[in-house]
């Protein structure tokens, strides 16, 4: 299991061919307060770099990219019901949605944690 | 924070719901009981309360005169809220709009006995016209946005009636949120074009995007960073030689009416906000009015109706007429905002040509006094000039402790309306001021020496007063998470 970063700041954790995103911590607290969430529906097939999700705070509503293509495997309601857990935990529990890959390669242009974390160091 | 200008804060009490000072048996009229009769309602009689508060005539007067003390708006604060043109509602639009025989008309009435109301629709039309230069007008859109929507409906008639289906429009990332909702709205993809470092279009992002599918660039000029999109004649080139429309978004048309001809600037539609640059009380949500002007090309799509004047008087063209007409259907019952265009041409012929290109003048040296006062103790976002509002973001606040919604908070104790906060997004904490040419000089030096003192304020550590604004209101620092997480929308008796 291994875990990749993009500069739109979402995170996948990737399982053999299923991955897992979400967005950092980083992309939370530029947020805000989260106050609602809208995830894909199961079975949509998603495009790297294309819109998945849409998360709104009290400042700005702001969409929320895939980091791999893939088909939609399952989502997260409980951050649908409870927007606050991705203020609270963004990288672990308030993950948005689980895909399946079809390009696997895509993951090498994405960056690993070291990476991410320079990449963040240099916005601020 | 302390501050004496503004608002007036004693006797300042809150103010419960009507329903919370209900007083069970008091009554604003005393009627005798009614004697028993027979009713005709065959047992539909109610039999509850009717679950509206007991009051006396007093308590309900002090009840709504005490809420309208409470507004805050253009009428009795300065209001620097960029991105919405708030400027002053001349009393003579209002005296216009409540004219008998313009507010006291229907739209079903015959058009022979509504022939005054038709010319003022004509007139009014005539008027944007020849200030934007452009040949044609569609008066009935409701608003902006919704302008937008009829302009894009259009340029989508006008790109089918070629045989052809583009799918992409591409919108500047500073953009209004509406224009990608619009595009999006009419059955288009969303492409985003890049800003330069100097707050503009990227042209050459955009000239690389351009291709035999996109059907339109929707540019917003002076754009939302309050800037000149000076490569604006590129890039209507460059969207008419791939055959596709220039939409302009004309949301900041108060800085250049009167100064720069739309026609002249390669523009093939262009949405003009009324209430916003031609006057009428506006805010959270309306009235508006977006009348849209169309080149020549664009003419024939435009939905109806429209009104035409001919040798039989004033008419309404409620169905495509002649053979080149292709409208692209209707988008609105009825004729348009027609409250609204009776103060835009009270506003516009009372002001007349020149007083409206002196308004816009004074708007943008307005908002450029604000930039060139504040420039030093505030984060200017770009280098000025500027054009109808001044963009500051958050850098000068750094390691303060202080965020933007923190600085805005303080302005409220200090009697002013907060400025834009975070929008436009192109911008870190973004506060953008639009001062309009109400604002005569010693207003606007009020209110620049108070966001100086708050600056430095902030920088001085003081960030523990930010945090505890606003503390002169009725209610202190409102939770805006927990009321777009959990809202509560109506009022409920509390359970016996």
């Amino acid at each position: 299991m291994s875990t990749y970063f993009t500069k739109e700041h979402e995170w996948v954790r990737v399982t053999g061919t299923e991955g897992v995103v979400g967005i950092t911590d980083y992309a939370q607290h530029a947020l805000g307060d989260v106050v609602f969430v809208e995830l894909p529906e199961v079975g949509k097939l998603l495009t790297k770099g294309g819109e998945a999700a849409v998360v709104e705070s009290v400042k700005a509503a702001s969409e929320v990219f895939s980091p791999v293509s893939g088909e939609v495997l399952t989502i997260n309601a409980t951050v649908v019901d409870q927007p606050a857990l991705i203020n609270d935990s963004p990288e672990d529990g308030a993950w948005f949605f689980s895909v399946r890959l079809t390009n696997p390669a895509e993951l090498d242009g994405l960056m690993d944690r070291a990476a991410y974390d320079a990449f963040v160091k240099s916005l601020e | 924070m302390s501050g004496d200008i503004g608002a007036s804060r004693g006797m300042f009490l809150e103010e419960p719901l009507i329903f919370e000072q209900d007083t069970p048996g008091r009554c604003g009229v005393d009627l005798p009981e009614p004697e028993p009769f027979d009713d005709r309602l065959g047992g539909a009689r109610r039999q509850g309360a009717i679950g509206l508060p007991d009051l006396s005539e007093p308590a309900v007067v002090r009840h709504y005169t005490r809420l309208s003390q409470k507004n805050f708006g253009i009428d009795t604060v300065f209001y620097p809220l960029g991105s919405c043109t708030m400027k002053h509602n001349p009393r003579l639009g209002e005296k216009m709009a409540r004219l008998p025989g313009l507010s006291d008309i229907h739209p079903f009435q015959p058009e022979s006995t509504v022939q005054g109301a038709l010319e003022l629709i004509d007139l009014t039309a005539h008027w944007l016209k020849t200030l934007t230069g452009m040949p044609a007008i569609v008066m009935s859109p409701a608003a902006g946005a919704h302008g937008e929507f009829c302009g894009l409906m259009t340029i989508r008639t006008a790109l089918e009636d070629r045989g052809e289906r583009r799918t992409r429009v591409l919108v500047p990332e500073s953009a209004h949120g509406t224009n990608p909702a619009s595009a999006a709205a009419c059955g288009f993809a969303v492409d985003a074009i890049p800003a330069t470092a100097e707050g503009r279009v990227d042209l050459a992002a955009l000239k690389a995007k351009l291709g035999l599918d996109v059907a339109a660039v929707m540019l917003t000029n002076p754009n939302t960073c309050g800037l000149f999109e000076r490569d604006i004649l590129e890039i209507a080139e460059a969207i008419h030689a791939v055959g596709g429309y220039f939409y302009c978004d004309g949301a900041n048309y108060n800085a250049i009416v009167g100064r720069v001809r739309i026609v002249d600037l390669g523009i093939d539609v262009m949405h003009i906000n009324l209430h916003k640059t031609f006057s009428t009380p506006h805010g959270g949500g309306g009235p508006g009015a977006g009348p849209t002007v169309l080149s020549a090309a664009l003419a024939p799509f435009a939905p109806l109706p429209a009104v035409v004047h001919d040798d039989k008087g004033f008419r309404l063209i409620e169905h495509a007429a002649g053979s080149g007409a292709k409208p692209c259907g209707r988008i609105k019952g009825y004729h348009g905002q027609f409250g609204v265009f009776v103060r835009a041409l009270s506003y516009m012929m009372s002001m007349g040509a020149d007083g409206l290109r002196q308004a816009s003048s004074d708007a943008v040296l307005n908002a450029n006094y604000l930039l060139a006062e504040l420039s030093d103790e505030l984060s200017p976002s770009f280098a000025g000039p500027c054009m109808h509002e001044a963009l500051f973001d958050d850098r000068f606040l750094k390691d303060s402790g202080v965020t933007t919604l923190d600085f805005a908070k303080a302005l409220i104790d200090e009697g002013f309306h907060p400025m834009t906060m975070y929008f436009p997004l192109v911008v870190h904490g973004a506060l953008l001021m639009e001062p309009t040419e109400t604002e005569g000089k010693n207003t606007l030096d009020q209110f620049i020496a108070v966001v100086r003192d708050l600056a430095r304020r902030a920088k001085a550590g003081e960030s523990e007063a930010f945090k505890a604004a606003p503390v002169h209101t009725p209610r202190r620092r409102l939770d805006e998470t927990a009321a777009a997480r959990t809202p509560i929308l109506r009022w409920r008796p509390v359970e016996a």
